[in-house]
């Protein structure tokens, strides 16, 4: 191992090393304070930057992976991440409950998404994936005295343990077929077409494994549970980063390890992307907690980007980035929103208790008013550029139009509940006075609102070129 | 090899059987039994392919660790065991069909190896060779090429280290803690009042104090 792999892997190693220094900064301060969670945000920014300047190359026999959709997946996960750490540093300390670890385990959760966008391995692929999930899984259940969290924790561990059952089960048939862990060597065995059907085999089980973490159907089981018990900042962290990194990873291990099978994957990831869509509109219907609600859109969400993703191609792959970077701003200013109101000292987290929120908080309104339009992909706003995009690499690619089409039936299905939050925050009367908002919170939500409208149109330039840049990044392994 | 070949044998089938053993015995504690009984037999196993490094480890850390953890567990908790099978019928049928789906991909994986399906040249990986022991091996890899694995499992460990005390450690107020420190700098000067009682007066806590 030339010490050259150090630099390639600087962000991780920032990471690491920062984790367990607020570590033992915390344990012997024994509380947490303003200080270490600046000093945490500081941590995740300096690695996003070591990510954009990090050379490009593998590195340590080739596990892992430093290359422009690495970066890309990178910066857009750790400043999530770090925009969360404040958000619910707040929500704590406001029930009197706050706990240094809270940002340690985010940089340690940060830190497995970033290893899971760079695994050139199947084995940097299940660590980074465990890394990741364990670290959520105590994250879910950080409120430990709330049975409803606990709750939360325990089914997400133990469903999740189930699905790293079925991505390794997975992962052992391709090794045994392919002879290899690397990605590249796996795509010259599913190449040379010798012992393919043993490695497509493990294939649609590896799939089914990552498929579970980013709660696509049919193992979108937990998402409405957890996001409903967990603390709802955590719910936003959840909604963001983790998806974006599971993506990232899944268009790693098919288009880096099973380029040659790609008319097999297809029709896998077509199959889960439609269901998602589906059950992610109808079953959002029946939901008045708005926790679920979105738990539910996040499903229809995550089957939009799997329809991108399902094209194959470069524009594929490149609509796939852009909808969920896009997404990402949406779900975390939304869950900024719900941190931040409370009425008579109760959380607002029905549709009803948002009765005419737009009176009481003008503000809050209109920004909660533009994450769902965008949820929904109406046009001026962010998501409708990201649909577009996703659904521009459906039309091109080949026999996929109909996939775009049913997709567009679920969009206009579930513009159903959006359209309702909505109205009910604009026209119904108030059941009650609205508390003033926490600034983090206030500051996250409009600041994202701002993104998803007028923003987004400045931004989309840029992003449209990195993210192009990063999806040519895929298939040369 | 017809010897080694009966020791393969004798092994897989107690391997089965201890395996069938663990999912029918009424008992938890007797399932516990049988567990580490497959532990010992599937170590078996890997004596036979030449991988003794593995098969110790499998013995120290399942056997050794994990099984007895699982077998203080199931002692001290007071789990009902019967009411936790009580939906063993109801759910049968469709255990059987994942069942079914695994065996059917078993025999599906034999008959691929056994038509020669498997590709890529470390399809068939080699124990040690004669003059260096597996352990050797391992220690080749495992702190050079595997250095990344290492670490990065390194850090899910600590996060399990982590997750541990947030989720259980409770500072419970109002606990008296020995603090051996302060029992041993314990003098003549703090441990000892010297209290001029007036007469007719008592001993009080005030007068203690001053």
């Amino acid at each position: 191992m030339p010490l050259s792999d150090l630099q390639l892997a600087a962000p991780e190693l920032i990471l690491a090393l920062s984790a367990m220094v607020l570590l033992l900064w915390g344990a012997f301060a024994g509380r947490a304070s303003t200080a270490h969670t600046v000093a945490s945000m500081a941590a995740l920014l300096a690695a996003a930057v070591a990510a954009v300047y990090a050379p490009h190359g593998r590195a340590f026999a080739g596990g892992f992976v430093s290359d422009d959709a690495a970066t890309f997946a990178k910066v857009a996960i750790f400043v999530a991440s770090a925009v969360s750490i404040p958000l619910a540093t707040g929500w704590f300390a406001r029930r009197g409950d706050s706990r240094f670890e809270f940002p340690v385990l985010v940089i340690l959760a940060a830190l497995g998404m970033g290893m899971m966008v760079s695994a050139g391995d199947l084995i940097s692929l299940y660590v980074g994936v465990e890394l990741q999930s364990l670290a959520l899984y105590v994250l879910a259940a950080f409120r430990r005295d709330d049975p409803k969290a606990s709750e939360a924790g325990l089914k997400y561990f133990v469903l999740g343990a189930l699905s790293s059952g079925l991505l390794l089960y997975g992962a052992s048939l391709i090794y045994g077929f392919a002879g290899s862990t690397h990605f590249d060597v796996i795509a010259a065995a599913v190449g040379d077409g010798v012992g393919k059907s043993g490695v497509l085999f493990g294939m649609v089980f590896l799939i089914c494994g990552i498929a579970f973490k980013v709660s696509a159907a049919p193992f979108h089981m937990w998402t409405p549970d957890v996001y409903e018990g967990a603390p709802t900042p955590v719910v936003g962290f959840f909604a963001a980063a983790p998806k974006l990194a599971a993506m990232v990873l899944f268009a790693r291990a098919l288009a880096d390890g099973f380029a040659g099978a790609l008319d097999q994957w297809r029709q896998v990831l077509i199959i889960i992307a439609l269901l998602s869509v589906f059950v992610g509109a109808f079953a959002g219907l029946a939901q008045s907690n708005l926790k679920r609600l979105w738990a539910y859109s996040s499903i229809a969400n995550v089957g939009y980007a799997l329809i991108g993703l399902a094209s194959g191609d470069q524009a594929g792959i490149q609509s796939m980035l852009m909808f969920m970077v896009l997404y990402m701003v949406d779900v975390t200013g939304f869950f900024a929103c719900l941190t931040a109101l409370s009425r008579e000292g109760k959380p607002m987290e029905t549709i009803q208790d948002m009765a005419g929120l737009f009176k009481e908080k003008p503000g809050m309104a209109l920004a909660m008013t533009a994450f769902s339009l965008s949820a929904l992909g109406l046009p001026p706003f962010s998501g409708f550029f990201a649909k577009l995009y996703v659904f521009k690499a459906a039309v091109f690619a080949p026999n996929m139009a109909w996939v775009a089409v049913a997709g567009l039936v679920g969009s206009v299905v579930a513009a159903f509940y959006y359209l309702r939050l909505i109205k009910v925050m604009w026209f119904d009367a108030a059941s009650g006075p609205v508390e003033a908002t926490p600034t983090e919170a206030r500051v996250i939500a409009i600041g994202a609102a701002v993104f998803s409208m007028p923003l987004v149109w400045l931004a989309l330039h840029w992003l449209d070129q990195w993210a192009g840049a990063a999806a040519a990044a895929f298939g040369h392994s | 090899m017809p010897l080694q070949a009966i020791a393969f044998y004798l092994m897989a089938a107690v391997t089965i059987a201890a395996g069938l053993g663990v999912v029918s015995a009424r008992n938890p504690v007797h399932s516990v039994l049988f567990l580490i009984t497959a532990f010992f037999s599937a170590a078996g196993l890997f004596v036979l392919l030449g991988a003794e490094f593995l098969a110790m480890l499998l013995v120290v850390v399942y056997v050794g660790a994990v099984a007895v953890l699982f077998l203080f567990v199931v002692m001290m908790l007071d789990i009902d065991f019967a009411a936790l099978k009580q939906g063993f019928a109801r759910y049968m049928p469709i255990g059987l069909v994942v069942a079914g789906v695994l065996v059917l991909e078993m025999i599906f994986v034999t008959v691929s190896v056994a038509n020669g399906g498997k590709a890529g040249p470390g399809a068939t990986p080699q124990a040690s060779g004669v003059d260096i022991s597996n352990v050797e091996t391992i220690g080749r890899v495992l702190y050079t090429d595997y250095a990344y694995f290492f670490e990065a499992a390194g850090m899910v460990l600590l996060v399990a280290m982590i997750g541990a005390i947030v989720l259980t450690l409770r500072h419970k107020p109002g606990v008296k803690r020995q603090n051996i420190g302060a029992q041993v700098a314990r003098g003549p000067k703090t441990g000892m009042t010297i209290v001029d009682i007036g007469s007719g007066a008592s001993v009080d806590e005030g007068s203690l104090n001053q």
